[in-house]
This record gives structure tokens, sequence and C-alpha cells, in this order.
């Protein structure tokens, strides 16, 4: 932008637009931040932000509200579909880049974007239609079968097989995180200079030495990139979600029960709250949810900036 | 790029000229309850071909719809749950009934053929309160002579979004149970003692369908298409019904809607030897001081209760019986907009 002189109009006027256009993007979060923060204030009035977030209560009919139970379930669920996601995900990209034959690259890759494409809603109704029923035929009996009779694992496991409970809705999430991870992490593993790697064989390292030794570490943050594209989404995840985890509002730690998350809640309950405190306090849930993935996301840009400085 | 901008505008032109052309028809507008979207879009297309009138209905949900009409952003709003008085009184609304629905409890138990299991309103409610956890427990037996029901365990199925299906239950089970009225109480969501949350009518009859021994409740018309397996249901005259047109029909007939209380009333426990027990009314919300606007809907409403009763029973909703249309009709005339 050194030369926006006057002959330079088109230089100026794209200076203009982009940065208005910048701007822009925080005038909205600044904007949609304020907007939640006066329709949650009657709900922030009578609980207050910390009682309300730390109330395990929700009792439309009492008007009593709390927010533990939702975010209690956001993280659990989020966190179970990131542990069965992510070491997928990178492993579907090491194969695609370096271990599969030229001709599955393409259709492989073309696979994972079709993934990240499909609507979540589509990913719910299968869900409840498909997947559901083989986990509460099969898979949830012989968890419980096998790790449901380990003295501290059963506890994560009681409770009665019916297919929609929080490992189901984990799962799930997790198959529609994968494409963000994968995609990311193998466009960034082909960026790997062949010159370092060619030279790495050319000292004798074996195939799994050059991608432990080369290739991971060249491409580490554009992985934690995608883990964190992946993170987002899977936090504010809605449709996908719902169909599958039953909506209670409770903290369980069996993976066989139900819960709720934020998300899950406001779609649920956004359209039939007819209360003003009701409202208000959905409200609140979406404020604390906006609180909660900035912290996230901010967490891990700090940890991203860390780990470049180390390179 | 000139001749560009001189098509790009030409085409703008057209295309608003083709959009006035539309806005010359008159429009309708409401918002509301999702429950009856289905046969008011279907009248308004017939009403549409009759007067040439549009209705534009959006089924954003009670809650959106009573805000709607409370900030006078449409014609009228649509509402699964009536509006007390007091709160009519508040918003200055009108409120009038359009169409019955009601819901019924359905099971799953293999062996058992629909309409064969019988419960009365006290067993009801200590199933969904969970007291009664096992289908041989004396509660039930005992009303069901004859039937051989499995030792099975319980599984109550409700649903896990706020829904006028669930206020319409709910409202039943306080109305005839103390200790639910005290316990849990009546509300488009509430925090439910037991049970496994579905979304939607399809995701309460989807777990119904799937777990053996469950009980669940839905919207009439979806039990009716799906050919769920429903319970008979001992009235407040003490006779075990079987939901049914005429059982809805009857309930809406006997229930006491009254215009000086703006028809505020939950269709529970309606009085009738033929009366199913658990049935409500959907509503429609008016501003009472918009006089010109009222008479657009109340002229489409009037149409459809000489129009649309056919249209409604093939959609399985349940048209309100002629002497309910005789009350409504009073209540519009006495607000001065019929």
């Amino acid at each position: 932008m050194a030369s926006h002189n006057n002959k330079d109009i088109t230089g100026t006027a794209v200076y203009i637009m982009t940065a208005v256009a910048s701007l822009s993007i925080i005038a909205l979060i600044l904007g949609i931040f304020y907007t939640l923060f006066v329709q949650s204030s009657l709900a922030i009035g009578k609980f207050g932000f910390f009682g309300f977030l730390f109330s395990t209560d929700w009792d439309p009919v009492r008007e009593l509200f709390g927010a533990a139970t939702a975010l209690f379930g956001t993280i659990l669920i989020t966190f179970l579909a990131m542990v069965m996601a992510v070491p997928v995900a990178i492993g579907i990209a090491i194969f695609i880049s370096e271990l599969s034959p030229n001709f599955f690259k393409g259709p492989a890759g073309v696979a994972i974007e079709l993934l990240a494409a499909i609507p979540s809603i589509v990913y719910g109704m299968w869900g409840l239609f498909t997947l559901a029923p083989i986990m509460s035929d099969y898979v949830e009996p012989a968890l419980q079968a096998t790790f449901g009779r380990l003295p501290v694992l059963e506890i994560f496991f009681a409770g009665t097989p019916l297919g929609i409970d929080i490992l189901t809705a984990s799962i799930i999430l997790a198959i529609m995180i994968i494409p963000f991870t994968a995609s990311i992490s193998r466009d960034a593993f082909n960026l790997t200079p062949s010159v370092v790697k060619e030279s790495a064989y050319g000292l004798g390292a074996t195939k799994w030495e050059v991608i432990r030794n080369v290739v991971l570490p060249n491409a580490r943050i554009s992985v934690l990139g995608g883990i964190i594209l992946s993170l987002g989404r899977a936090v504010g995840e809605t449709m996908a979600v719902a169909f599958v985890l039953g909506g209670a509002h409770k903290i369980s730690w069996s993976l066989l029960d139900m819960v709720s998350t934020i998300t899950v809640t406001l779609a649920n309950e956004f359209t039939e709250a007819d209360t003003d405190m009701y409202l208000s306090s959905l409200y609140l849930l979406a404020l604390i949810l906006f609180i909660f993935s900035f912290i996230l996301l901010a967490g891990a840009r700090l940890f991203v900036m860390r780990s470049e400085r180390k390179v | 790029m000139k001749r560009l901008l001189i098509i790009g505008l030409s085409v703008l032109a057209a295309g608003m000229m083709i959009n006035t052309g539309a806005n010359a028809t008159e429009m309708l507008n409401g918002a509301g309850a999702s429950f009856p979207y289905p046969v008011y879009s279907a009248w308004g297309h017939n009403y549409n071909k009759d007067t040439g009138v549009r209705l534009n209905y959006q089924s954003i949900g009670s809650g959106g719809g009573q805000r709607q009409i409370a900030s006078r952003t449409v014609e009228f709003g649509a509402s699964d749950a009536p509006l007390k008085p007091s709160k009519l009184k508040k918003n200055k609304l009108l409120q009038f009934p359009a169409v019955i629905g009601g819901v019924v409890p359905v099971i799953n138990m293999k062996g058992v053929k629909t309409g064969a299991v019988k419960l009365d309103s006290t067993t009801l409610c200590k199933i969904f309160l969970g007291e009664i956890t096992e289908w041989n427990d004396d509660a039930i037996t005992g009303l069901n002579k004859g039937v051989k029901l499995a030792n099975k365990k319980i599984t109550v199925v409700r649903r896990s979004d706020g829904s006028g299906t669930t206020a319409i239950f709910t409202s039943y089970l306080a109305g005839v149970c103390q200790e639910w009225k005290d316990k849990v109480g009546a509300g488009k969501a509430v925090k439910w003692p037991v049970g496994i949350g579905g979304k939607g009518n399809e995701g309460v009859a989807n777990y119904v369908k799937r777990v053996n021994g469950s009980i669940g409740y839905v919207e009439f018309a979806y039990a009716k298409q799906n050919n769920l397996n429903y319970v008979k249901l001992k009235n407040a005259a003490g006779r075990y019904v079987a939901p049914s047109f005429d059982s809805f029909k009857a309930a809406a007939a006997s229930g006491d809607f009254d215009a000086a209380q703006d028809f505020y009333l939950w269709l529970v426990n309606a009085p009738g030897k033929n009366s199913w027990p658990i049935a409500g009314a959907t509503f429609i919300l008016l501003a009472k001081e918009k006089k010109e606007a009222n008479k657009k809907v109340v002229k489409f409403y009037d149409w459809a209760f000489d129009n649309g009763d056919d249209t409604a029973t093939n959609l399985v909703y349940v048209p309100l019986p002629g002497s309910l249309k005789a009350k409504v009709r009073a209540y519009w005339k006495s607000e001065g907009i019929y």
C-alpha cells in the first residue's frame, strides 16, 4: 500500500474496500456480543452470571435456569469427538500424501471433501435412523459386556444401551470433523520440500522415519490449524447432535446416557420459549457459548504462536 | 463494461416490475405454531384460488408467533397454547381457536394389539413420574385383565424440544394428578423426572418403535399416519375411549370454551362420555386495535370454517365442532370484526 497517490484510484478503492470488509467483521462480532449481553440481562439480573454458569437447574415451568449441564455436555462431547477424530484424520492425511499409490490419491481426496460438504442435518438423520440402532443393538451391548465389567470403567458404560447417547453423538461429531483436519493436514504434508525428504532418504531413513522426523514436524503448525478449525466446528455443531443426544439436562459420566449441549438446547427450545425469563436464559446460554468459544480459540491461537516461535 | 451495466439494470428493472405485480395481490401475513402449519397452508392455497388473497404463514413456533403479534409485525399470530386473558389484555390481543389437535400415548409391546392396553389417569401419571417401572405392576395389570403384559421394564419416551404437544400432555397430567402438578407442572418444556428425549414427533415415534416396553406420546396425526400402537384412556366420565376423530370432536364439543375468557381453555379431561381426555385447540391471536387487518384474517378463517373441514380431516386435523364455530363467530361479531 505504499503507492496510494491520487492517480492510483484502483489501489485506494481496493484499500478502502478491504479495510471496510475487515473492520465490519470486528463490528459484527462486537454487535453480536452486545445483542447477546442485552438480551440476557434479565437472566443475569435474576441468577447472576456465575450463579447461572454453575447451576445445574433447568426447569422451564418454575423458571429456574442454569448453564452447567449444557456446558458440561458441550465440553464432554467435543472432547470425545476430538479424541476420536484427530488421530484418524492425521492418519488419513499421512496415507494419502505419503503412502498411497498415486491413482488412489484423487478419489480419496474428493471423498474427504465430500464428507465435509454433507449438511449436518443429514448426519443427524443418518445417526438417528441408522447409526443409533447399530449402536444399541451391537456396539453398546458389546461394550457393556467387556469394559462394563471392569471395576472403574463400569461407570462409563452404565445404563440401558438405547443408541441415543453421548457415545453415538461423539462418533457422529467425530466423523463430521475428520475432513477438516484431514484435508488441511494432507495439503500441509504435500508442501514438504521434496529436497528435504530426498536427503533424508539419502541418509538411509526408512519411510516411517521420514514421516515421523521430516513430514510431521514440517507441517506441525498447519495440522494444529486444522485441529483448531475442527474444534470450532465441534463446539458449535447442532443439528447432527440434536437428533441423537436425547436432550436431557443433567450431568452424567456414563457414555450411554443422555446429556444436552448448549447449541442443542438453543435449537430445541428457542422456538417455543414463551416467557421472557426463559428466552433471556437461552440468550445467556448463547453468550456463555460465545465466551467459551472465544477462550478456546484464543488459547489454541496462543498455543500455535508459541510452537511457531520454536520452529 | 457499459453495455453490461445497461443489461444488468434492465434485468433488475424487469425483476422489480414482476415484484410489484406480485405485491399488488392482497397478502395475509401470519406467523407462529408449527403444528397447524400444514392445514393453514392447505387452506391458504384453496383460499387463494377462491379469492385471490395469498396467505403467507411462517411456522416459526408458538413462542415466536406470540412475540410477533405482540410487536405487531404480522397480521395474526398462531399459538398451540392458549394465552391467559390477563396476558391477552396486557398485549391488547384477541384470541380464538382454529383447529383441534390431540395427544395420544403410544406404546411398544410385542404381541399386544393396538388399543388393547388400557390406562387411567393415575397410572399414566405414575408411569411418567417414574413410580411405576414395570409393565406387570399391579396398577397396570389390574386395569388390563386378560391382556398378556410382558414382564418388562417401562422406558418412558418424551420430547427433548419445546412443544405444544408437551404442553397439552403435561396440562393433562397436572390436571388429573396432584403429584405431577406439585413436582413437575405443565409447560412446553418441563423437567422430566424420567425418560429419554426424542426430537419432534418423529423422534419420539422412532424411539418408541425401537425400544420394546416403551411408552411415549405423540400428536394424533402422527400416531394415525404411522399406525402406532395407541393406548385406550379412561376419560372424565369413567369410560375407556380410543383416540379418533369422533372422540376428539366429542371432547371439543363438551369442552367449556368461553368467549368471555377469549376461549382460554386446555381441552384436557373434558367431560362427556365419548371425549378423548388429552386434546387441545390451536389458537389465532389478533391485535385488538387493527380492525381492518383483523377483518381480513377473520374473513379467511370464516371461509375455512365453511370450506376447510374436509381439507383438515384429510390432513388428520380435527375441525372445530359446529357449536364452537358459532361461538367463535359470535365473538368476532362482538369485537366488530366480522
